[in-house]
């Protein structure tokens, strides 16, 4: 469905004509870590989640909202500000958009160390270079929790 | 998404990330991306498909074992078929007739929204969450502030921290995502497809939203006019009724 060759004309245009707008981020960084059984998995989303009664996002939002490791995954709800794509599947299962209850069978079966005490979500509809100081903000969080593996999953 | 791939990492801490659209991410190379074929909104394929949704996250988290990067890879498998969203339009859904005779269409969304009630709460039950609730408004509430949208005289914002725009478009996502959930509790097993051509295209609300869309591209508030643009009618559904439109001409 994503794949471009798929798409109508209009939105494979849509999407190509992003791609010379985008900024040039320089050398790309790539450091280790321990195995995967020893790692600390935090998500990091861009679906624009947040709890029922924390603050929606708006237009241009470049901050972000904390996903307690241990709420209630029916507390959860998406404020994007997008409608092309589709919610239907998030709101059945949470699990398609934000995969906690499946990280946390990985970490049950010990296939990774641990589930982070926190997770995060942006808002993806803005621009990425606009995100830099709070995504560098949030490293730092999740460095004192002792992350050492962050997955960041779109919408 | 692959910039924080590059702020995050340059901060010492490894990712990995979802691609939906691999053009794009190839162009950003973030540290390792594993590009899915699946559809916009669904970056583990499909719900209630933990199996699979475990071998997406696998392979996922496999990135991190690459020695050198950037690593962009390619998930092999398609998302579990009933999924796609690209099964034929057939929507069983319909509403009782109107009662009233009344072609009021706010009063058409009331009726409807308490024609759903019952499939909504059957909804909530079964799947013990709902996503409506980001505008604190009740259905009705939220049917009332919306329409008023559509006419000349809108609704003061019920949140002072809200813009008109961002208010409105908190009111629409509830009433959307009440339409969906409510919808996807009745017989049928409806694809996303069929359930969003069924909401613009068969019921009072997505008419109701189409109108608003018109006066709001004609509104003089600034927060109005995005939302007229960009957040309220999707993309698919633009180009749907203009190809109706052509059609018909």
């Amino acid at each position: 469905m994503a794949r471009l060759s798929e798409l109508p004309e209009w939105e494979r245009h849509h999407h190509l004509d992003k791609i010379s707008a985008l900024p040039d981020y320089g050398v790309t960084p790539y450091v280790g870590g321990p195995p995967l059984n020893k790692r600390r998995v935090a998500i990091v989303t861009t679906a624009g989640l947040h709890m029922r009664d924390d603050r929606a996002f708006q237009m241009g939002s470049a901050d972000y909202r904390v996903i307690p490791g241990d709420a209630p995954t029916g507390d959860v709800v998406m404020s994007h500000i997008s409608v092309n794509y589709d919610r239907s599947g998030f709101q059945e299962d949470i699990n398609v958009v934000f995969p906690i209850d499946r990280l946390r069978e990985l970490e049950t079966e010990g296939v990774i160390g641990s589930v982070s005490a926190f997770h995060y979500s942006f808002m993806g509809a803005s621009q990425g270079h606009t995100l830099e100081t709070k995504a560098r903000e949030l490293a730092g969080l999740m460095r004192k929790d002792g992350v050492t593996a962050v997955l960041l999953t779109p919408v | 998404m692959g910039a924080l791939g590059h702020f995050i990492e340059r901060e010492g801490i490894p990712t990995a990330q979802i691609s939906l659209i691999r053009e794009q991410t190839a162009a950003i190379k973030p540290p390792r991306a594993l590009w899915v074929p699946f559809m916009l909104g669904r970056p583990f394929g499909a719900p209630n498909a933990p199996d699979f949704q475990r071998k997406v996250l696998r392979a996922l988290l496999a990135l991190f074992t690459q020695p050198s990067g950037p690593v962009l890879e390619d998930f092999p498998e398609d998302a579990p078929a009933d999924a796609d969203g690209e099964t034929t339009f057939a929507c069983p859904v319909s509403f009782a007739q109107p009662d009233t005779g009344s072609d009021d269409p706010a009063a058409a969304m009331r009726r409807e929204i308490t024609q759903l009630a019952p499939w909504y709460e059957l909804a909530r039950k079964r799947r013990g969450r709902t996503t409506v609730g980001v505008s604190g408004l009740t259905m009705q509430q939220a049917a009332d502030y919306a329409a008023s949208y559509a006419g000349d005289s809108p609704a003061p914002v019920y949140d002072a921290g809200f813009s008109a725009g961002i208010a409105l478009k908190r009111a629409c996502d509830d009433l959307k995502a009440y339409y969906y959930e409510a919808v996807a509790a009745q017989p049928g097993n409806l694809s996303p497809r069929a359930i969003e051509r069924w909401f613009w295209f068969e019921t009072a609300t997505g008419r109701m939203f189409l109108a608003i869309q018109q006066a709001c591209l004609r509104s003089e508030d600034k927060s109005l006019q995005p939302l007229a643009k960009l957040s309220l009618v999707p993309r698919a559904i633009v180009h749907a009724l203009k190809e109706k439109q052509h059609a018909a001409a």
